[in-house]
């Protein structure tokens, strides 16, 4: 069975996928040329594929689609949509502010310890994001570390709002952007940038009009696993900023609580945010796909 | 362009550690010359560059440029690149490939504070000087090699600087662009009014471009001087081998004009002593010196020569063929070992290959020795 | 290579088994009848698993020691959780041996779905205001938790405590708009003892359980609810003996003195 030493007869074999009425000639016998994927590879790459695909199929299937319409009339669906979709881009670009700067920092400067620091800075990523939630209370909650001093200097509390879940996004999101930018930066050429300074640019002119413009494509990428990861966050979420519907009350807490009462509910719920999930990334699709390569 | 030409030269006399590894120069380019650093690879050539540039700081010793103190180590004073009056084209040119050609010779007069539009008309002018007018809205990727050398030197120009360095300008060109480029690269840096210095590994490169020579072998300057000079005295085996020539140390006996070569066998030479007087007052007879053959003045043939008139006559084995633009060059191994340059239908006439036993002859007027100013007798 | 990977694969498909069979094995098995003693069913082993809402943990937890404590060789897991969300994990086949709730509607939602059957009623629970220990916005009663600058925790609405809470304000004929609608009582609570809220509705033994950290405020009996807290075996249980064990443990006069000790009343 295994045909993986490109004998052209491989392309007889009905292969699975594939259309080859629609390649040219040319492209058909590179393909068989290049032979067969090796079965050691294809087949866990298969039950991979299918461990990924079957539960968004199980979505598909028993999503209640006749109860669709009224579902998405419902406010407090528009809301948590709303809700979602806000808090996750202002929490990217929370992360943009900041986390960027950062990676830089973590790329570039020559110091002891800063193995430790990007260490510590990427902790959220391990972290249970409940842990993570808890962890924020007690810092910025009403009694928290910075928290307390928020409170008593201004009268303003995090937990409970908007701006909480925003706090509580970018906390687990930003260790993504931070990862993926950093590997940008330390793969980047510094010779583009020896000669922006050459040319007589500061340092921060060569990161303005040089260094940032060439990792694009991983900023990109970076800022998209961020605002996914924002998007679908709960633990943290709910732990810091509660759960009240039009104000803290995101998709993630909206299926959770649906799901308490009325299960079919949380089903279309999911489908939602699926669709609108896959909206977003696809019309990134390209330039998420190929991040990492330098150009 | 303005200002005591004198006043405006780049001198460097100082060193350079990296690692393990230690560049020693003391040189000096005038405005107006274009100074030529020659050497192998790995001679110290890149860590030179970036020392000239501010990319890298001295180790010891100091870099001005007239009464602009470039970097001086005895007062801890180091101007790092941005703020140097540096144009520097880069090996493989470096063109930021986000920007189009405009953009890019426009980078340096927009970093420098100029708005965008006097950026663009000052980029405008750089790209109608190198006649790249046509290429303005093309990305990097877009250009051909010898156009994006223009571009890079255009980039280099439109940043005002007091002083040029070009990095192997032409080696990442192909033969034949190399030729075009050539020339029209030394007119342009003909206009330029301050030095100007090419860092090269190609002896041709050098000989055309530069108006002086600096050759480093293994971080240290081996021999200063016009090309003429160094292509016909060579001071190493490798400035020898680089510039085509046969170079061999050995001591002349002063009477009867011969020399014992180091690595055996004797020529009879001419004797081009510059300083008649020294052998009479020192009374020395025989004096170290270095021997000079081109290997267009040897001949090769296949029988032993029955002419008396060639003094040097010695004989050999075929090495190695080495098929050069209009000619072949025949490594012989003898004693001494020799090149040879002859035609390729001579070499089919001959039926020259690997193995063949040859003898070679050269006048006596062909061969000249000089002295050997740093008297070590071994290549 | 392939001969043992074939022999452990029938060996691990065995030992499931075994494991499976071990669990029902259990010779003459009475099935559960009210208030017998405990420690008297014949080696009752293997792992329970309960389902418990959120407010019973205190007392089931030390009612599951004192189980495995009597009958060697068995052990009680608890899962905790609001009683609308583990009626659903039961009705969506999760391996529950008990389901214990703290209101008769999630247990209706269960028999409903043929997973129980004759559930028994073993406590009630009725509500209390609990704030944090310095009680910083000064409750006092119900009537400060409608003021909008009180910040006040509730569960939600579809989860007993959540419900029993609206009744109270609907019999005081209050309206009080939450911060925050928690999953479970025990969140509401955790947000009160961090000092995040300044008032939560949760249950008497909520406040009881959390002693020192948390200040308890009556509800006047006029006006609160109450909840009741059905229990039962189900009838997919894994461990149909030793569930049944610990269900007449929790119904048996220990049982009952336990809770209340914890402040739960009687059905």
């Amino acid at each position: 069975m295994p045909a993986d030493r490109g004998s052209l007869k491989t392309a007889d074999r009905p292969s699975d996928g594939q259309a080859p009425a629609r390649r040219s000639p040319q492209a058909a016998r590179a393909a068989a040329a290049r032979g067969a994927i090796p079965w050691p590879l294809g087949v866990p790459a298969l039950l991979g594929a299918l461990f990924l695909l079957v539960p968004l199929g199980g979505l598909l299937v028993r999503a209640p689609w006749r109860g669709m319409p009224r579902l998405l009339a419902d406010s407090q669906v528009l809301d948590a949509l709303r809700l979602s979709l806000l808090c996750a881009s202002a929490a990217t670009a929370v992360s943009l502010v900041f986390g960027v700067p950062l990676a830089w920092v973590l790329a570039r400067w020559q110091v002891r310890g800063i193995g430790l620091l990007r260490a510590l800075v990427t902790l959220p990523l391990v972290l249970p994001p409940v842990v993570g939630g808890v962890a924020l209370l007690l810092a910025f909650g009403r009694q928290g570390l910075l928290g307390r001093l928020l409170d008593e200097w201004t009268g303003i509390t995090l937990p409970f709002t908007t701006a909480g879940v925003i706090v509580a996004e970018t906390f687990v999101a930003m260790p993504f952007l931070i990862i993926t930018v950093e590997g940008a930066f330390r793969a980047s050429d510094r010779g583009f940038e020896e000669a922006a300074a050459t040319l007589g640019a500061s340092r921060l002119t060569v990161f303005r009009t040089v260094t940032l413009p060439l990792i694009g494509p991983s900023l990109l990428a970076g800022a998209v696993l961020c605002w996914a990861r924002a998007l679908g966050e709960f633990g943290a979420t709910i732990t810091f900023a509660g759960n009240f519907p039009g104000r803290t009350q995101t998709m993630p807490l909206a299926v959770y609580v649906a799901l308490e009462s009325d299960p079919e509910a949380a089903v279309a719920l999911s489908l939602v945010l699926l669709v609108v999930s896959i909206a977003v990334l696809a019309g990134l699709r390209d330039r998420w796909l190929t991040a990492g390569t330098t150009r | 362009m303005t200002a005591n030409p004198s006043g405006q030269a780049l001198v460097m006399a100082g060193s350079v550690e990296r690692g393990s590894f230690r560049l020693e120069a003391d040189l000096r380019a005038d405005p107006g010359e274009v100074l030529g650093i020659l050497g192998p690879n790995g001679a110290g050539k890149t860590t030179l560059l970036r020392a000239l540039s501010g990319l890298d700081p001295l180790t010891s010793g100091s870099i001005s440029l007239g009464d602009l103190t470039l970097d001086d180590v005895a007062t801890d004073t180091f101007v790092p690149a941005q703020r140097r009056p540096v144009g520097l084209v880069f090996q493989n040119y470096r063109l930021f490939p986000h920007l189009d050609v405009r953009d890019n010779v426009a980078y340096a007069p927009r970093v420098q504070g100029a708005g965008r539009r006097r950026a663009r008309a000052a980029a405008d002018t750089w790209l109608e000087r190198l006649d790249l007018t046509a290429l303005a809205t093309r990305r990097p990727h877009q250009i051909s090699g010898g156009q994006a050398q223009r571009v890079a030197l255009a980039r280099a120009l439109a940043a005002d600087p007091r002083f040029l360095l070009l990095d192997e300008p032409l080696s990442a060109l192909d033969a034949k662009t190399r030729l075009d480029v050539r020339a029209q690269l030394r007119s342009h840096l003909d206009e330029f009014a301050g030095p100007v210095v090419i860092i090269t590994h190609d002896p041709l490169e050098a000989m055309i471009m530069a108006d002086r020579l600096v050759v480093i072998e293994n971080g240290r300057v081996v021999q200063q001087g016009s090309p003429a000079e160094v292509a016909r005295q060579p001071a190493t085996q490798y400035v020898a081998r680089l510039v085509g020539l046969n170079l061999y140390t050995g001591t002349l006996e002063v009477a009867t004009a011969v020399v014992s070569l180091d690595v055996g066998g004797t020529f009879t030479v001419t004797w081009g002593d510059d300083d008649p007087g020294t052998s009479a007052r020192t009374g020395q007879s025989t004096r170290p010196v270095l021997v000079v053959l081109r290997p267009s003045a040897i001949t090769i043939l296949t029988a032993r020569p029955t002419q008396a008139s060639p003094r040097n006559v010695w004989q050999g084995t075929v090495a190695a063929l080495e098929l050069l633009a209009d000619r072949v060059r025949v490594q012989v191994d003898a004693t001494p070992p020799a090149l040879v340059d002859i035609s390729a239908a001579a070499v089919a006439d001959l039926a020259l290959r690997p193995g063949t036993a040859v003898w070679l002859s050269a006048k006596a007027t062909e061969t000249e020795a000089y002295p050997d100013a740093s008297a070590h007798h071994k290549p | 290579m392939r001969r043992s990977a074939l022999t452990l694969t029938v060996a691990a498909a065995t030992g499931l088994l075994l494991a499976g069979c071990g669990s029902s094995s259990t010779p003459a098995a009475s099935p559960a009848t009210s208030s017998t003693a405990v420690s008297d069913s014949p080696a009752l082993s293997g792992t329970v698993n309960v389902f418990a809402a959120a407010s019973l943990q205190e007392a089931f937890t030390t009612l599951g020691r004192q189980f495995e404590a009597a009958h060697p060789g068995t052990k009680v897991v608890f899962n905790f959780g609001p009683s609308s969300g583990l009626a659903t994990q039961i009705t969506a086949g999760a391996p529950a041996d008990v389901f214990a709730s703290a209101s008769t509607k999630n247990m209706d939602q269960v028999v409903k779905a043929a997973a129980a059957t004759s559930p028994t009623n073993f406590a009630s629970n009725v509500m209390e205001i609990a704030v944090p220990a310095t009680n910083p916005a000064g409750v006092t009663g119900l009537f400060d938790l409608a003021k909008p600058a009180v910040k006040v925790a509730l569960c939600q609405v579809a989860v007993p405590c959540g419900a029993t809470a609206a009744k109270v304000f609907k019999n005081a004929k209050l309206t009080v708009t939450p911060v925050t609608q928690e999953i479970d009582v025990k969140a509401v609570l955790a947000k009160v003892t961090l000092g995040e809220v300044d008032a939560g509705v949760v249950y008497v033994t909520d406040v009881r359980a959390a002693g020192a950290k948390v200040k308890g405020i009556q509800i006047p009996a006029n006006v609160n609810a109450s909840t009741v807290y059905p229990i039962a075996t189900l009838t997919k249980a894994p461990n149909k003996a030793t569930a049944a064990a610990f269900t007449d443990d929790v119904l048996s006069a220990d049982g009952v003195s336990i809770l209340a000790a914890d402040g739960f009343a009687k059905p």
